[in-house]
């Protein structure tokens, strides 16, 4: 394989992980006010994800270094061309991050109530707009011959790419109800798997119609089985929620997320920022792409630390693998 | 404003912000890590006391240092799209190997460290917070690295085909001569940081009377700060000249426009250490000098010669041609904001010495029993925002010399800008931004002083889970949010 195209592909990974991950933590964060019956159980919910979340949200950072990296038109193109929708994501990625550690530190109701209100905020904005930026990524944007965006905000919110916002947002609200009902136990854990089958059923109706325009606009052969996986691990994660099988139904949706990404970057490959000027103006994975030598430095580094990350990674979840309850949270003497 | 005008202020804004918080990361995780170990070691209750109350601002701080990094990330494809095609295939490499190497170091191990009291055995735990620093150690290299490449490009060839630079030799970025130095005196600099930061806190706190029981304990605080201090200056002192023999080597314009001298001097240039004049430093009214030491710093020997400004702005007129970023500059063409860079490089060496001598001070202060007086508070207090403030001079003084080059001698900064961003999305970028940024500043701020006023917690010992029971799983979490 070319080495443009591993990186590609790597690339693809680097988001998979990363909405796989932080996924689930955007829809817990959103459910809060939806879950969560008092404050105990809302410190239940956040307490599930506290661990993990900045770990998660690392997977972004590499994913936009790497794209730096080894297709720096690509970042130059889309970094400067989705300005605003990038500069509010960052907005909600900066008040949900602090959500974390600053709740917590003040007894008062209203300090803790703005800080859930930041976390969920700032979870909703990234999980609708992220749908949308690559909604647009794969269907195209005007591009001129200097590789420059030529459109306006209002270019981004065209249908699609609203629906595609709509199709994250119900997918990583599905993700995190499930990721509830496997980490909580107690009364929280049944109400959120019950959520989760309804928000399931809604998800799968917006992803299959969104997965279906995006396959006949630009899709390929790769992308027409990933997705149609993907239609399907989603069903099969419902129906094992259902059923109460709280582990396969988080895999569902682990799978459901990954298989969809991944169908977008097989849709979108060999190009990886489409021209809808002249297609003759399309950033691909060669005329985007940095020079062998340094994806060939890349390269190494990837193969000798990925895995490294990967099992520490791993193991930090088995450390805080059990569930929690309401009875586990500590009161504020005992917190500190 | 331009938008090169408005990017310039939220690059320097943006990243000087996040800079007040990443020296304390760096240098209080080491800190913790090693007051946890000598509870780990010793089991005087004491060292688990301070591991958790510096521990805990070191949290409070390390939150609003990852949401900060995470717009520079982002911000050179937003602001600076034309630079980032031009370098991307040099500069990239470091930062996306920062990610994966540091990032994910940091961000998991402190996840395990947070909520791990009651489930790791206490050396991992322990170890957990050494790892969390080896990730600031990685950090810093790696974007040092970037940075270094900056000042000084190595290990690249320009491709007239494609118009870039592209990397040849990514050993020899990773050990530029600059980095290399650079790299150290950062560090550095960042452990003194936390040690003032141990002094001030820990000082503020043996004065307060409520606070009367733990004076023993805040006592140990403060020499532990004083004595990382002043190591870490003594380091800071020693790499920062070998850096201003690098710098004027590779970037001679940076030195002369760091003393403000104008007229290249043959031997025995004069180190200015007050000069009073004209905004632009051309006229002296007042000037306090001590002969050749300028010559001394920048060439290792007292009658080395010492380029000014003038000759050096012709030679880069001949080199580069005319600056087309000349109108961004007060002086003239190839010429950096004198008074930004004479000041700066004096405030940064002023106030961190300033913060050293008063470490001396209070190791000398607190020797045997001594009780020092009631300003003493104050002064630990003001040895802290000394030290921190001269890791931004720091920075400001670096960047600031290195313009009108973004990247030296390749890139000046105009032409690195977005050209498809407008000025009013630059502006309301940098608008939100600075209120956001406001906003969390004042919110910090009053976080970390009521977690100080607090002062440190009771001992509670920590549950040892090598022997727990399995009942034990239905017990409320050691820590949560
Ligand atoms: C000398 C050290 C240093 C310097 C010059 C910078 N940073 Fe930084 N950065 C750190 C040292 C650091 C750190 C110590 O590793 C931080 C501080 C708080 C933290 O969590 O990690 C961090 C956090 C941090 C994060 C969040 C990491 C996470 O989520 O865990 C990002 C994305 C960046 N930085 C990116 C940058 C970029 C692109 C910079 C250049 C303009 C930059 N930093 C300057
Ligand atoms: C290693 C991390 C870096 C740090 C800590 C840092 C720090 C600074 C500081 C302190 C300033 C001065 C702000 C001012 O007073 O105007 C500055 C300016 C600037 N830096 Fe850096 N910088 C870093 C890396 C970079 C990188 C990678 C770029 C690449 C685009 C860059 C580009 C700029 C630009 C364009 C300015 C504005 C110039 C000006 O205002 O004169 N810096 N930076
Ligand atoms: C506690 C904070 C700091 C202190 C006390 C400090 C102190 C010093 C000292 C004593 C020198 C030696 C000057 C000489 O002998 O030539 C120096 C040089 C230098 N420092 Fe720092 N520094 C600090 C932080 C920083 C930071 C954060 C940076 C950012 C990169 C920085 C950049 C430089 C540079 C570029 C030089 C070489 C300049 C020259 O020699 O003219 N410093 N510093």
């Amino acid at each position: 394989m070319e080495l443009t195209t591993v990186w590609f592909t790597l690339i693809a990974v680097l988001w998979i992980g990363y909405f796989t991950l932080e996924g689930f933590d955007f829809g817990v964060g959103m459910l809060l006010p939806f879950l969560a019956r008092d404050d105990t159980e809302r410190r239940v919910m956040i307490n599930t994800i506290g661990p993990v979340w900045d770990g998660n949200e690392v997977w972004v950072l590499v994913a936009g270094g790497a794209t730096f990296a080894a297709f720096p038109e690509w970042y130059a193109t889309l970094f400067s061309g989705f300005y605003l929708p990038l500069l509010l994501i960052l907005v909600g990625l900066i008040v949900r991050g602090l959500a974390f550690e600053y709740r917590h530190q003040r007894p008062e109701a209203r300090w803790q109530a703005g800080w859930d209100t930041a976390l969920i905020v700032g979870s909703f904005v990234p999980a609708v707009l992220w749908g949308v930026a690559f909604a647009n990524i794969v269907r195209g944007v005007p591009i001129d011959a200097d590789k420059e965006f030529t459109g306006t905000l209002l270019t981004l919110l065209n249908p699609h790419g609203l629906l595609g916002g709509l199709v994250t947002l119900t997918l990583f609200l599905t993700h995190g109800a499930m990721f509830v009902a496997l980490k909580t136990d107690g009364d929280i854990r049944h109400r959120a798997r019950a959520l989760a089958v309804r928000l399931g059923l809604v998800a799968a109706v917006l992803a299959v119609v969104f997965l279906g325009w995006t396959q006949a606009e630009t899709g390929s052969l790769g992308s027409a089985v990933a997705f149609s996986l993907a239609a399907l691990a989603l069903l099969a994660g419902v129906l094992a929620a259902s059923r109460g099988r709280e582990g396969w139904a988080f895999t569902g949706t682990f799978a459901t997320i990954g298989l969809a990404v991944g169908g977008l970057f097989l849709a979108l490959f060999p190009d990886v920022m489409p021209s809808t000027t002249d297609a003759a103006f399309s950033l691909t994975t060669t005329n985007a792409a940095a020079t062998a030598y340094t994806l060939k430095i890349m390269t190494w580094v990837a193969v000798i630390f990925t895995p490294v990350v990967l099992g520490y990674q791993a193991w930090s979840y088995w450390v805080f693998r059990k569930r929690i309850a309401v009875h586990h949270i500590p009161t504020a003497e005992l917190a500190h | 404003m331009d938008v090169v005008d408005i990017a310039r202020w939220q690059f320097g804004i943006i990243t000087v912000y996040h800079y007040l918080f990443v020296p304390l990361t760096i240098g209080l995780t080491a800190v913790v890590a090693g007051l946890e170990t000598r509870w780990v070691l010793s089991r005087d209750p004491d060292y688990l006391r301070l591991t958790k109350f510096f521990g805990k601002l070191l949290l409070i701080n390390f939150a609003i240092g990852v949401v900060t990094g995470i717009v520079q990330e982002f911000q050179f494809g937003m602001n600076w799209s034309d630079y980032s095609r031009f370098v991307g295939d040099v500069f990239g490499a470091p930062l996306a190997i920062e990610g994966l190497l540091a990032f994910f170091l940091e961000s998991t191990f402190l996840g395990l460290w947070i909520f791990g009291w009651d489930k790791l055995p206490r050396g991992l735990h322990a170890a957990c917070m050494w790892l969390v620093h080896l990730g600031t150690l990685f950090s810093s290299w790696f974007i040092l690295s970037a940075n270094s490449w900056m000042q000084h490009p190595v290990g690249y060839r320009y491709d007239e085909a494609t118009g870039r630079a592209e990397l040849t030799d990514f050993w020899a970025v990773m050990f530029n001569k600059v980095q290399l130095v650079t790299f150290p005196h950062v560090v550095l600099a960042a452990y003194m940081t936390a040690g003032v930061f141990l002094i001030g806190v820990a000082g503020w706190l043996y004065r307060s009377r409520r606070h009367e029981a733990d004076r023993g304990m805040y006592r140990k605080a403060i020499r532990i700060g004083a004595v990382v201090t002043l190591v870490g200056g003594l380091g800071v002192a020693i790499s920062g000249d070998i850096q201003g023999k690098i710098m004027t080597e590779v970037q001679p314009m940076k030195m002369a426009a760091a003393e403000g001298l104008y007229r290249t001097e043959e031997s025995c240039a004069p180190f200015s250490v007050l000069t009073l004049g004209t905004p632009d430093g051309r006229e002296e009214k007042w000037a306090l000098t001590v002969p050749c030491v300028l010559s001394f710093l920048g060439t290792g020997s007292v009658d080395g010669r010492v380029e000014g400004i003038d000759d050096l702005r012709e030679q880069y007129r001949e080199e580069y041609g005319s600056d087309p970023g000349a109108s961004y500059y007060t002086v003239d063409e190839y010429v950096p904001v004198i008074p930004v860079t004479y000041w700066s490089f004096r405030l940064m060496i002023g106030l961190g010495s300033l913060g050293a001598g008063i470490a001396a001070l209070m190791l000398f202060l607190t020797r045997r029993d001594r009780t020092p007086g009631p300003w003493f508070g104050r002064l630990a207090v003001g040895s802290f925002f000394a030290v921190l403030l001269a890791n931004s001079f720091g920075w400001i003084f670096t960047e600031m010399g290195r313009q009108p080059w973004v990247v030296f001698g390749l890139m000046t900064t105009e032409r690195g800008v977005s050209p498809g961003v407008s000025v009013t999305e630059a502006w309301i970028s940098l608008i939100t931004l600075v209120v956001l940024y406001t906003i969390l500043g004042v919110i910090e701020v009053g976080l970390m002083l009521r977690a100080v006023k607090a002062g440190a917690g009771e001992f509670v010992e920590p549950p040892d889970p090598s022997l727990r029971s399995d009942q034990d799983d239905d017990a409320p979490l050691t820590f949560a949010y």
